[in-house]
């Protein structure tokens, strides 16, 4: 049932061209995500997709659109040959499917690796009764570790990219050069996203 | 949104329940469901709230951007610390163990202080690239 919802509006988000429409749709899509990782028991997954996805992920696309236009362009190339790779990649992937084992089997190896040593022995090393908490924060401590450097990147990334130099001293001499600059970069950004024509016009709008 | 009163009047009363439930979500993480990410994401959701509602400007008189930058680091660098106190300890990087007299507890330290960069970092980040895409917008 939740999946048919999926995919109803997965394709109601390739129909619509109003990108507001699209974003609004794919917060729900999320959210709908985060009720089907509910009924597989995976609550921590469901909580973050359900922040991550359903909340902050919408906000920051909806203020993408604001400095943006929230119109879609027509696409001028007909769709046949990506529809054409789409199918095949689907088609194997299901083909792949029919070898694994079935949905929570005891056989299964992520089930016979260490699963059942942290599953055992998890309370007694750790003392943490969420077992998702002491797997992410103690066993694989080194991989959150990583994770969180690369949302310290992306955030700096971000600042570096569109943040505006906030030194009052060092405006008025570099002013042209930064206003250059800043334009430049609109440029390049609406260049690798395809369906942001005009995208000046619509920053000095907003 | 200066002249929505239903609006201010609702996001003055949930912006507190909203930043108690984060703390829940991080400190509670131990035992239910949640953790530094999910709480990073909703303190942060918090003052992007209070910035869609009461504007920006406010939102940098409570957050300033050189603060929130600055926690970006220590989010990430309080993490990094507690692996360099294991092994200033005498454990392996990261290794929580050693933090305290008994084993058991010694993990639940690291765990504790780990999570909490986590959080720390998440929702920094999180304020950060709104407050940067709303500044650029107008």
């Amino acid at each position: 049932m939740l999946l048919a919802f999926l995919a109803i509006i997965s394709l109601a988000i390739m129909r619509l061209r109003n990108l507001f429409g699209v974003v609004m749709l794919g917060g729900i899509y999320s959210l709908l995500m985060a009720s089907i990782f509910v009924i597989l028991d995976a609550v921590d997954v469901a909580f973050t997709e359900a922040a991550v996805g359903a909340g902050i992920s919408t906000i920051l696309m909806l203020g993408t659109l604001a400095l943006t236009t929230s119109r879609e362009k027509i696409p001028m190339h007909t769709p046949l040959l990506p529809l054409v790779v789409t199918f095949v990649t689907g088609a194997m992937l299901v083909y792949g499917t029919w070898d694994m084992p079935a949905f929570g089997s005891a056989e299964a190896p992520p089930n016979q690796h260490v699963a059942p040593y942290y599953l055992e022995q998890g309370m007694v090393e750790t003392g943490v009764p969420n077992i998702v908490t002491a797997v992410l924060a103690s066993y694989r401590g080194y991989d959150t570790l990583g994770e969180l450097a690369v949302i310290f990147t992306a955030g700096i990334g971000v600042l570096l990219l569109l943040g505006r130099r906030r030194d009052p001293a060092r405006v008025p001499a570099k002013s042209e050069f930064a206003s250059k600059n800043s334009a430049g970069g609109t440029e390049t950004t609406s260049a690798t996203e395809e369906n942001k024509s005009c995208s000046s016009s619509g920053g000095t709008a907003a | 949104m200066r002249h929505h009163v239903i609006l201010r009047v609702v996001a003055k009363l949930s912006i507190p329940f909203i930043f108690l439930f984060a703390l829940y979500v991080q400190f509670h993480g131990d035992f239910g469901p949640g953790g530094g990410f999910q709480a990073g994401v909703i303190f942060g959701a918090a003052f992007i709230l209070y910035a869609l509602i009461f504007g920006l400007d406010n939102a940098l008189k409570v957050a300033p951007i050189n603060v929130v930058i600055f926690f970006i680091a220590a989010g990430l660098l309080l993490f990094a610390g507690v692996g360099v106190a294991a092994l200033l300890y005498g454990g392996k990087f990261l290794d929580y163990g050693v933090l305290a007299s008994d084993f058991v507890a010694g993990q639940h330290l690291g765990i504790l202080l780990v999570e909490l960069g986590v959080g720390i970092t998440v929702a920094a980040v999180m304020i950060a690239v709104f407050f940067t895409f709303a500044d650029r917008g107008r």
